[in-house]
């Protein structure tokens, strides 16, 4: 008897275990845009298996067992990208104690000679998975972003390291693949090249030979004069055998140049920004040089933006180029406004299909993630939102956010705050929790 | 010369009435205004747009209905509406029409595109009291911000002073028509509005010089003492002697008088309540909180006293005041007090202020996922009726209404989708902007020629 209980209690353990291995969820009758070859499917069904699509199609057959979701008819899409952010860096902006995504370096920290280069700051490590501005912004459907440093007056306009991470909570939530090195070339960052536009070539130059061919261990650092650390040059030289650099850089003439560094010196690079990208689309194109811009910049901020024009991402995507999108403005508090960006290049000019794939399967090409996220397509993390209408219409909301296959709770700190004072007030002070 | 505004005016009505028993004989504070307007509207022949949707602006509806616009002026709104002699007939089928939309909140020709240095003309940051300071005095009309502002369907707008004072000054309401001098582009009789702030930044900027005010305390403290030389001065008016004129001074005894508007950058609703308290101490009215992220926990309140929340759909979180925002901020302050709110949509930015049509629809989304349906009628309130209240230009714009301005914009479809595009735009009766004639696309003198020929 006892032998016996000992094995059915083994037995159900192991049932137990292939249960969970065997989570199955039927997403029923949505119109499934995508945003990969199979473009949109009217009446589709989406199959996941642990966590990874394992079936899209028309008329699939529910696997038994397996958790249903009706749709009824609303769009789903891959989960949306939030755009280059701070997203679990920051905190609140102006506190600076909450705030973490860039690199300073005030005077009295630098010992003279001490560079301020540091292209080995990665950002990764200051991941805050659970930073209430991620909640906020997940469940208005956005599922991954990608993690920016930003440059420093007090620093270097190479800010470092970043790279993707998708919103599942996870504490390691680095996208294998997306290590990014990040350059700020825009008027806000020729103060840290000595005030010369041409500076910052100069300097990026410096930087490159030091670091190429791949330093020598016995290298020193020169003071004074070498702008890398050991770990600097170590950290540049990665990038220069075909890795990935963003520019946040908008002027044409200087769009040209990055394409021409790139090309001289074997890195890929991406430009952020953009604002006169389309002035050089053509070349842009011809060597596959993705752009990821704000389609609502259309005023000259600065003297660098004087070409900037509504239609920037229409002419772009028309010549070839790759267009995603990411925000000029408060890109990580308010990320979840990407998506009127990508319907705004739409109402001008951009096929609504390349708009969605601007916040999905492109960013993720670009950061080389797309194997893994950024379409519905079978092998992909199930990284999932389902809509009560057209994704990128302003009075649309996302009614179901899936990370990983995971129906998330539809719930942030903002809709608690929001129900507890659409609540009529009792007797008590709203601060008591509510049913009392 | 500044005709009086409209507020004056009842006043007047009032004392003539009998009626002003409990005002003692008030003075005005503004005489004729110095730096007039120069506005003269565009000739143009009547005009008839036929069969659109139509949002009146005062929470109603028309389907298939016509606008007539006759001497600049709306004439008739209705169905079935004859053309006079002469009249320009436009097709509005499929369209849909809503007053010219208003933006409360707007720095443009003060932070003018592009962001040089020399540009930034919004924060007189060397005393926190500048009252005597007026925004109109920096604005440059050359602002490439006028016309993608005119393309998103805006016909009026309040210019302010920045916020880094505690009183900043002095805002002014301004057409949006291209000028060479903003005179010309200066609403004819909208009072003028005060500029004050609450919290951080007046705090933020003299704290750390290490000067007052560093503290929310000094901040109440810096308003009081204002406020207590202003009322002295407006008591001594009317003396046989009145004092030498005090451009500080004259601006806050004129917002105490009931002459010019009050507008309050203010996020925390603790922080507004502590206003609404100023407010009584020294007898002036709380026109609009500006910002007011956390608007929706006094919503009441704020309804009660008559002051609107001047918000956004979207933005929150740069400042810890910033921290507690909702999306349906908007939509709670709207519905305080079985509906009596007054919510409004605005800016604060030369992005924004292209779009405010698609952040009033981004609320209209976000109350429709917490079960509140506004239907469109009432929504377009939040730009149009309620902004102008905010100024306090209801009389002449925000609605349809017969004898209002003919401000109008003519949109392609429902103006609150991201798709929604304004394809004409009339003020005062003249089509001043249309998307499919370039010759009616307005073009600074800054951006001409940037394009290399």
């Amino acid at each position: 008897m006892r032998a016996l209980s000992v094995l059915a209690g083994a037995v159900a353990l192991a049932l137990a275990g292939l249960a969970s291995a065997q989570s199955v969820v039927f997403i029923d009758n949505a119109k499934v845009h995508t945003a990969g070859a199979a473009g949109t499917l009217a009446n589709g069904d989406v199959v996941i298996t642990n966590g990874v699509i394992s079936a899209v199609g028309a008329e699939l057959a529910a696997p038994a067992g397996a958790t249903r979701i009706d749709a009824k008819g609303q769009p789903l899409t891959p989960g949306l990208f939030a755009g280059l952010t701070a997203l679990g860096l920051e905190e609140i902006s102006a506190e600076s104690s909450t705030v973490h995504q860039s690199l300073g370096a005030p005077t009295a920290h630098v010992h003279p000679g001490e560079t301020r280069w540091r292209p080995e700051f990665d950002v990764l490590p200051a991941y805050n998975p659970r930073s209430q501005v991620i909640g906020v912004n997940r469940v208005e459907g956005l599922t991954f972003t990608v993690l920016a440093p930003g440059a420093l007056e007090e620093g270097s306009f190479v800010a470092g390291q970043g790279g993707a991470v998708r919103f599942d909570g996870g504490f390691d939530a680095l996208v294998d693949g997306s290590r990014s090195l990040f350059v700020d070339l825009s008027s806000g960052a020729v103060a840290m090249s000595g005030g010369s536009r041409a500076g910052q070539y100069m300097l990026l130059d410096q930087a490159i030979r030091e670091a190429k061919p791949a330093p020598s261990p016995m290298m020193m650092v020169s003071p004074g004069h070498g702008l890398l650390t050991p770990a600097g040059r170590d950290a540049m030289s990665r990038y220069l055998r075909g890795g990935r650099v963003v520019f946040t850089v908008d002027r044409a003439a200087d769009i040209r140049q990055v394409i021409a560094l790139g090309q001289r010196y074997g890195f890929q690079p991406v430009i952020n920004g953009g604002a006169e990208a389309w002035i050089v689309a053509n070349e842009l194109a011809a060597a596959k040089v993705p752009v990821l811009l704000d389609a609502l910049v259309n005023l000259p901020g600065s003297f660098d933006q004087l070409g900037a024009r509504l239609d920037n991402a229409a002419k772009l995507h028309a010549a070839g180029v790759t267009v995603a999108f990411s925000q000029a403005g408060d890109a990580t508090h308010n990320a979840r406004k990407v998506r009127q960006l990508a319907g705004v290049a739409a109402a001008n000019g951009l096929p609504w299909e390349a708009a969605l794939a601007g916040l999905t399967s492109a960013p993720a090409k670009v950061f080389g993630i797309d194997t893994q996220i950024g379409s519905i397509e079978v092998g992909k993390t199930a990284d999932l939102v389902l809509w009560n209408g057209d994704p990128l219409e302003v009075t649309t909301t996302a009614t179901q956010v899936f990370v990983g296959g995971r129906a998330v709770p539809m719930q942030s700190r903002q809709t608690l705050l929001r129900d507890r004072y659409l609540a009529p007030k009792g007797e008590r002070s709203r601060l008591y929790p509510a049913g009392r | 010369m500044r005709p009086l505004d409209l507020r004056t005016t009842a006043l007047a009505a009032a004392l003539a009435l009998g009626l002003g028993t409990t005002v003692d004989a008030r003075i005005t504070v503004l005489k004729d205004d110095p730096y007039p307007s120069t506005y003269e509207r565009v000739a143009a022949t009547d005009t008839l747009i036929r069969n659109a949707t139509v949002l009146v602006g005062e929470g109603t509806r028309l389907e298939n209905a016509d606008v007539l616009l006759r001497d600049g002026k709306v004439a008739r709104v209705g169905q079935g509406l004859e053309a006079p002699n002469g009249a320009t007939v436009v097709d509005g089928t499929g369209k849909w029409i809503t007053p010219g939309l208003i933006d409360v909140h707007s720095h443009l020709g003060v932070y003018a595109s592009p962001g040089l240095d020399a540009h930034s003309d919004g924060n007189e940051m060397t005393d926190p009291v500048t009252s005597q300071v007026w925004a109109e005095h920096a604005v440059w009309p050359q602002d490439p911000g006028f016309g993608t502002a005119l393309a998103g369907g805006v016909t009026s707008m309040l210019i302010l002073p920045g916020s880094g004072n505690l009183i900043g000054g002095r805002g002014v309401v301004l057409k949006n028509v291209p000028g060479e001098t903003y005179q010309q582009m200066k609403f004819p009789g909208a009072p003028w509005s005060l500029k004050m702030a609450c919290g951080e930044n007046p705090k933020r900027f003299y704290g750390g010089r290490g000067s007052a005010p560093m503290t929310r305390m000094g901040n109440v403290a810096g308003y009081r003492n204002a406020f207590i030389e202003a009322r002295e001065y407006l008591g001594k008016l009317d003396d046989d002697e009145p004092p030498t004129q005090d451009l500080q001074l004259e601006t806050l005894a004129a917002a105490m008088n009931g002459e010019i508007q009050v507008q309050i950058h203010c996020y925390r609703a603790d922080e507004m309540a502590i206003m609404l308290d100023l407010a009584e101490e020294f007898d002036f009215k709380v026109a609009a909180f500006h910002h007011g992220v956390e608007a929706y926990k006094i919503a009441d309140r704020l309804a009660e006293a008559g002051t609107c929340g001047a918000l956004w759909a979207d933005w929150w979180g740069f400042k810890a005041e910033a921290y507690d925002a909702v999306q349906e901020n908007i939509l709670i302050v709207d519905r305080a007090n079985e509906g009596k709110g007054c919510a409004v949509v605005h800016s604060d930015s030369q992005e924004g202020i292209q779009r405010l049509n698609q952040e009033a629809g981004k609320v209209i989304g976000v109350g429709r996922r917490a079960g509140i349906e506004v239907a469109p009628e009432h929504a377009v309130r939040w730009i149009t009726q309620n902004a102008a209240r905010t100024l306090g230009i209801e009389e002449q714009v925000g609605t349809l209404e017969r004898g209002k301005m003919g401000d109008v914009v003519l949109w392609n479809q429902n103006p609150f989708s991201v798709y929604a595009k304004a394809e004409k735009v009339w003020i005062d009766g003249a089509l001043m902007f249309d998307r499919n004639d370039p010759a009616l696309q307005p073009v600074s003198d800054f951006t001409l020629g940037q394009e290399p020929l």
